[in-house]
């Protein structure tokens, strides 16, 4: 497991960003829009890109916007194929400090190797809104001023 | 010159030479207010005034995003490099959001050309959010050609897009009322080119037909007309002719003197709103807290502890 980047300081002061995207082509967002509505409800400011998502157009999104994390929902049984590429992807264009979750269908033995990838935690079938609310909420990095001192 | 300074000379110059990470980074560090914020937005500001500031701005769900997704192929067509800010609104119950625009221009995420940014209003009023007109800035410093602006869904007076865009499209859906509507003031009267979505649904030709009557009724003669469009993303109708309309707005603008005026205009408004920013960060939460419980004990009506704020 990862430790996303912790070394800025003192109070978030504004609401995490974070992209909510459907990797692949199971086409059921039923799951990943009440995950919109929870994050929205939580105070967080979410960037949903839809259905049938590559991972370059996940890890394009996630650059552009620069989020804070980026959740992955897959029902389709491919993650062991894209998981890998969405983590490549976003470290070539840089993102590497973001906070990766994932949940849907992903059988149990998969998460240690996906885990390994660098996705942070893999949240399965029956997990409350609120455990996953909570771990975003303490987990989120907390980014370092860019502008000089 | 301060090492600060100089450290934010350097950040603009690499964001002037494409540094795409390094534009996502400033523009997180404009949205967070981070306390050196004034001075980058200052330095843009001075570097910047290329581009074509565009406001896409009409009622939700009326199509603002389709549209935009359109229109942003057609510039790509035509080599024109295309920035995107779209707004959508904060909850004022959690403040957090759903910025659901970029969902309808994904099929531009492998073009260099395209940068598109999701912003929440955080509770502004007006269709804009607090740091929009910096992030204009930020996208005109890195190049773009075309800096379109999305508001937020509008009603009939959220008009802060007009002080903004130099060129503001004002989006309209059939079904949403009859002709008195487009008799009404307002941001109808701010739209520079008016399209009508949705052509092909019924009612889409008579409410253009409506829009053009209500422009004729103008009793200035000489007066440049906006003219009105009709789209259809499901055939593709209309989207040349919008951003002709838009290239042709920018060209009259020039000849007639009209930008010349508008951007006088927006400068005062710029200026006024910036104003209100700075008392406000000056009262602060708690700065001036005697003043406002004198004003809650009546001893003092809001206007006298205005002045007393402002001629400090």
């Amino acid at each position: 497991m990862t430790t996303p980047n912790e070394q800025g300081s003192g109070a978030r002061t504004t609401p995490i960003r974070i992209l909510v995207a459907k990797p692949g082509l199971d086409g059921h967002d039923r799951g990943a829009r009440v995950l919109v509505r929870a994050f929205r409800d939580a105070g967080f400011e979410v960037i949903y890109t839809g259905l049938f998502q590559t991972p370059e157009m996940i890890a394009s999104a996630a650059l552009d916007e620069d989020v804070d994390v980026v959740g992955l929902s897959i029902l389709s049984g491919a993650h062991m194929a894209l998981f890998p590429r969405i983590m490549a992807e976003l470290k070539s264009r840089g993102v590497d400090d973001v906070l990766v979750v994932a949940g849907g269908t992903i059988p149990l033995e998969d998460i240690p190797e996906i885990e390994r990838l660098g996705v942070d935690r893999v949240f399965g079938p029956g997990t409350r809104l609120d455990e996953i609310v909570g771990y975003i909420r303490e987990r989120a990095p907390r980014r370092d001023a860019l502008l000089p001192e | 010159m301060s090492e600060a300074h100089a450290r934010i000379d350097t950040l603009v110059e690499q964001i002037a030479a494409g540094d795409r990470r390094l534009l996502a980074r400033t523009a997180s560090a404009i949205e967070r207010v981070e306390p050196r914020v004034d001075e980058l937005s200052d330095a843009l500001y001075r570097a910047g005034g290329r581009g074509h500031v565009v406001g896409i701005t009409g009622p939700p769900g009326a199509g603002k995003s389709t549209l935009v997704d359109a229109l942003i192929s057609e510039w790509r067509e035509r080599d024109q490099r295309v920035a995107v800010l779209a707004i959508d609104p904060s909850s004022p119950l959690t403040g957090g959001a759903t910025l659901g625009d970029r969902y309808r221009m994904m099929r531009h995420h492998a073009d260099q050309g395209v940068f598109i940014r999701s912003m929440a209003n955080r509770g502004l009023p007006g269709g804009l959010a607090p740091t929009t007109i910096d992030l204009v800035q930020l996208l005109d410093v890195a190049g773009f050609d075309i800096i379109l602006v999305e508001t937020v869904g509008v009603g009939q007076s959220e008009t802060a897009i007009a002080a903004l865009a130099e060129t503001t499209v004002l989006v309209q859906v059939p079904g949403t009322g009859d002709g008195l509507q487009a008799l009404k003031a307002g941001i109808l009267e701010l739209g520079d080119l008016l399209v009508v979505t949705k052509g092909d649904l019924p009612g889409a030709r008579d409410l253009r037909g409506e829009l053009r009557a209500m422009l004729a009724l103008d009793p200035e003669t000489g007066k440049r007309r906006p003219p009105v469009i009709l789209t259809s993303a499901r055939s593709g109708t209309g989207i040349v002719e919008t951003v002709d309309g838009i290239a042709e707005h920018r060209a009259w603008l020039a000849v007639s003197g009209t930008g010349e005026q508008r951007r006088v205009t927006q400068g005062r408004s710029a200026i006024l709103s910036m104003v209100g920013a700075l008392v406000a960060r000056r009262m602060g939460p708690g700065a001036d807290d005697g003043l406002v419980l004198r004003v809650a004990a009546r001893e003092l009506s809001p206007r006298e502890a205005a002045r007393q704020i402002v001629d400090d």
